[in-house]
């Protein structure tokens, strides 16, 4: 059992992308969660999945810093997965869960609304990238998420100079905002 | 200000690089054009949602290292472990079940074999039959042959040097791959030396056996004809977890020369005798449903028509699917041969009749001699 201060220290750890923290939190809760998937129906590669999401719910949470451990992390873990997984049984027309444990549950359906709409948003972004093609995926990608300077892309994708490059980047970027957000608008 | 200089500049607003002066003048920009003030805000969105993927990626990427370390340490043991830790794992997992089941067994074996000794006299046994079509009968083939006929004549880029086939059984196979990979049961062509698969078109690829498993009756085919040309977007995805009894099911299959839909239920979890590789489904079949795929109302295929009890109504037995997944893996391994399930459905919610359109251009007639 771990005192406040040190889950506290691997929620910041998780909010850096820290492998060490991260790692951490898989070996004290993994194997809980494993368990009670399998005894529902489920498999290990379920169980892998189900606590992917549930750590990228808790990353977000914390990232967007609104979020103060008011549990053991362990209980906040299992709560999420145990309604995730009970979703994914939902949609698959399976029956409810023949084994319910005892073990202690705090809510958490808002915490996995607010994920869900971010994860459509997420999906937008995808699909709108997909969209505009190449060379204007691979070039955004280089600046915005690999964080390139423009000399940098320049040279990789066989600008003359920076500027061509930039003017390039520019019109894709348009592009991509354009489909973004003309399927953000029509979500509703 | 033209657009692009604006855009760059927000972005550098957002990332601290503007000098004081600059900043102040922007934001007196910002405060006094609410216009300018909207495509601040706008793109400041789009550059968090931006960013926000980025994190998820890596974030992500690095969950998949992590996983993958634990499962090479064995912390995390699973579907991963393969050989012996599999059966170490499976061992340790149900070992108290196997003992108990095992002394189950024992007793219920011998008590049973007491009591049939002593009272049974005439003793019914069951017979399966697989539901492959021997029965191609004279009629048939001219049957055939005047339709392909008449299909040479009609399309001029049907290709009619195709040999006259004289087939001596007919069943139903269904793509896994849409790189021309198709499944049926094995023993739907143990003895075949030539195959054809036929679709509803009436186009006719010669295919030959890849793999086959007496075991579970799968086999896999793959079309080595060249003028079959791959097709994508299988409709239907391939369900790895298990059915629950009285699901509504159907099939597509060729008991006839025309492809023939079929309904009916999940009666049981198990098959023939117990099998627990196979279900027992409710469904009206013939000679020349073996092989077709058994997909529920959400257009997941849970098993493969196999045959059928003879001395029993309505008792059809159906490989489970999941034994499609351990196929494709020994592929693998002994030929080196990828085959990918389809990942997406695009079945769910349809309607029924919509779903068969859907689906009957990918169930096939496998014909052979």
């Amino acid at each position: 059992m771990k005192t406040i201060e040190q889950e506290t220290f691997l929620l910041k750890g998780l909010a850096a992308n820290d492998t060490e923290a991260i790692e951490t939190i898989y070996r004290d809760n993994f194997s809980a969660i494993k368990s009670y998937i399998i005894k529902n129906n489920g498999y290990t590669d379920d169980a892998l999945d189900v606590f992917q999401e549930a750590m990228i719910v808790l990353f977000e949470k914390v990232k967007s810093g609104s979020f103060t451990l008011s549990c053991q992390l362990q209980t906040y873990l299992y709560s999420i997965c145990r309604r995730l997984w009970l979703k994914k049984l939902q949609k698959q027309n399976r029956f409810n869960p023949s084994v319910e444990t005892i073990e202690e549950i705090v809510p958490v359906e808002d915490d996995l609304e607010f994920h869900e709409k971010k994860n459509n948003d997420f999906l937008f972004m995808e699909s709108a990238l997909a969209k505009i093609g190449e060379p204007c995926k691979s070039l955004l990608e280089a600046f915005y998420l690999e964080k390139k300077t423009m000399p940098e892309i320049a040279e990789a994708f066989g600008y003359t100079n920076a500027d061509n490059a930039k003017t390039q980047k520019y019109k894709c970027l348009v592009r991509l905002k354009k489909i973004f957000f003309a399927q953000y608008k029509n979500k509703d | 200000m033209e657009e692009n200089l604006l855009l760059d500049a927000i972005e550098r607003y957002r990332n601290g690089q503007m000098d004081k002066h600059e900043k102040i003048f922007f934001e007196e920009l910002k405060s006094n054009n609410p216009e300018i003030d909207e495509v601040v805000a706008e793109h400041a969105f789009f550059l968090a949602e931006l960013e926000r993927m980025s994190e998820q990626k890596q974030l992500r990427h690095n969950l998949n290292e992590i996983e993958n370390k634990l499962i090479n340490e064995g912390v995390i043991s699973g579907s991963k472990a393969k050989g012996k830790a599999k059966i170490v794992y499976l061992w340790n997992r149900y070992r108290r079940t196997i003992a108990v089941a095992a002394a189950i067994a024992c007793l219920v074996s011998l008590s049973t074999a007491t009591i049939i000794s002593k009272y049974s006299e005439n003793k019914k046994v069951a017979v399966i039959t697989p539901l492959v079509d021997h029965k191609l009968n004279q009629f048939e083939y001219k049957l055939n042959e005047i339709e392909h006929k008449l299909n040479d004549a009609a399309t001029t880029t049907h290709p009619s040097s195709k040999p006259k086939f004289e087939a001596n059984f007919r069943a139903t196979g269904f793509l896994v791959d849409g790189k021309g990979y198709l499944i049926t049961n094995a023993h739907v062509v143990q003895n075949a030396k030539n195959l054809v698969v036929e679709n509803k078109k009436g186009d006719q690829f010669y295919a030959e056996q890849i793999y086959s498993n007496s075991v579970t009756d799968l086999a896999i085919l793959k079309i080595i004809d060249t003028s079959f040309t791959k097709v994508s977007d299988l409709p239907y995805t391939f369900t790895k977890s298990g059915a629950e009894l009285a699901e509504p099911i159907f099939t597509l299959g060729y008991p006839r020369e025309e492809v023939v839909y079929g309904e009916g239920y999940l009666s049981a979890k198990s098959g023939y005798y117990g099998d627990t590789t196979s279900y027992q489904i409710s469904i009206s079949v013939n000679p020349g449903n073996s092989g077709g795929p058994v997909i529920d109302k959400n257009g997941e295929v849970i098993g493969i028509i196999s045959s059928k009890e003879t001395n029993a109504d309505g008792v059809v037995f159906a490989i489970k699917s999941k034994n499609i997944y351990s196929a494709l893996k020994e592929i693998k391994k002994d030929k080196d041969i990828t085959i990918k399930t389809p990942t997406t459905n695009s079945l769910k919610g349809l309607d029924r009749v919509k779903q068969i359109k859907k689906l009957e251009d990918f169930v096939y007639k496998v014909k052979g001699n």
